[in-house]
């Protein structure tokens, strides 16, 4: 699974974060997942339970979804991601490499394939609270 | 908001020896044809070898390998597919060869997935296939893999020389290491490129002369390992190892 992939990196970088503000424990990590990346939540949650230690050992993790909005950049419309519009096929390729979206997805107003996400491409880490 | 993946990265790469970015500043001099003969030629001589297209608008050592068939195992992260005993990972897997066109942006975003979950494991050599130019991929390369060095390939033209000398003066004034220049396709004898060289301080590696024969062996990686292009590349690459 490419979610273990995922929760390791996350792992790794709240790691860094505790030495670098000091926390001798990290409490609550926020982690916002964009959908474009159809990762399953579930299982990046029991990822980071398995793969975690030392400072991290009590962490509580908060993950969840944000809405991938795609927008033209020639007529400007905006849209929402629908993976069941999707072949399975490249619903997967889009899963590994989200951008390759732009050999598969077309702007459903012009049809162009010039395109930005706005919002809900990656995943990122929103905040670490930890004890000093 | 820090993006998790950029961490993991170093952590992917840590036990890969040697990273070489094949690269060029010209288009079309032979970066995907020598990245993918070097990748044969190290595998031949028994390295631990990865090969990685980062041509990801016109991907093309999957044609001079002929790796057809190939995707991925996802374990953990996904393990790139074994190919002529070379780890072999390029964006076709994903983008099914349709065409696909990346802004800066998502140029680097890509870049960046691919590196946070390929698990190369233990290389001898990850050898890189760079696009022309010296833009995103060349300076995504330098800022996420601190250990990279860089062979430049240019023709005989003193149009491709004059962009290969700005890669060099941009990767040195970086401190990056440039293990050498390759001239390749050459068909006149002169020795020109290794002259006009001389104020760069770069080592100039060799000369790889135009074979028309070498077309017809693309997609059979034997074939290929027979041409006269292959020859001599295998003259550089012990002038490298030694
Ligand atoms: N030594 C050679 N003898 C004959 N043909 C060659 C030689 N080297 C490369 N070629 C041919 O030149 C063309 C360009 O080669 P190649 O695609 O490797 O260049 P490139 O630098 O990777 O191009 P790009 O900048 O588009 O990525 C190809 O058709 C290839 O077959
Ligand atoms: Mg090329
Ligand atoms: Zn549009």
């Amino acid at each position: 699974m490419h979610e273990w992939a995922l929760a390791e990196a996350i792992i790794y970088t709240v790691t860094e974060i505790a030495e670098r503000e000091k926390f001798k424990e990290v409490t609550r990590v926020d982690v916002k997942v964009g959908e474009l990346q159809q990762v399953d939540l579930e299982t990046i949650k029991f990822a980071l339970t398995q793969l975690r230690r030392g400072k991290l050992e009590k962490t509580e993790f908060r993950i969840e979804p944000i809405k991938a909005k795609l927008k033209c950049r020639i007529c400007e419309h905006v849209w929402n991601f629908d993976k069941n519009k999707l072949e399975e096929e490249v619903a997967e390729a889009i899963h590994f490499v989200p951008e390759v979206a732009h050999s598969f997805i077309k702007c459903p107003s012009c049809g162009a394939q010039d395109f930005e996400f706005v919002e809900g491409r990656r995943m990122y880490i929103e905040s670490v609270s930890g004890v000093k | 908001m820090q993006d998790p993946r950029i961490k993991v990265i170093e952590h992917r790469l840590s036990k890969v020896n040697n990273i070489i970015a094949v690269s060029s500043g010209k288009g079309g001099v032979g970066k995907s044809v020598i990245a993918s003969l070097l990748a044969l030629l190290l595998a031949k001589k028994g390295y631990r070898v990865g090969l990685m297209d980062l041509d990801f608008t016109s991907p093309s050592t999957h044609l001079i390998l002929g790796a057809k068939g190939l995707f991925p195992q996802e374990k953990e992260g996904i393990v790139p597919p074994t190919f002529e005993n070379i780890k072999f990972m390029s964006i076709v897997y994903f983008s099914k060869d349709k065409a696909l066109s990346l802004r800066g942006q998502d140029f680097s975003d890509s870049f960046i997935e691919i590196l946070a979950i390929t698990k190369w494991d233990k290389l001898d050599y990850l050898i890189l296939d760079m696009p022309p130019g010296i833009n995103d991929a060349t300076l995504d390369v330098i800022r996420y893999i601190k250990k990279v060095k860089f062979i430049i390939v240019t023709t005989s033209s003193i149009l491709s020389l004059s962009t290969a000398k700005k890669l060099i003066d941009a990767l040195n004034i970086l401190n990056i290491e440039i293990i050498g220049v390759i001239e390749n396709m050459k068909s006149e004898q002169t020795h020109t490129i290794m002259e006009k060289l001389d104020g760069a301080k770069t080592k100039f590696l060799g000369e790889i002369p135009f074979d028309p024969k070498l077309e017809r062996c693309f997609g059979k990686p034997q074939m290929i390992l027979t041409t006269k292009v292959s020859r001599e590349l295998e003259k550089i690459v012990d002038k490298i190892l030694t």
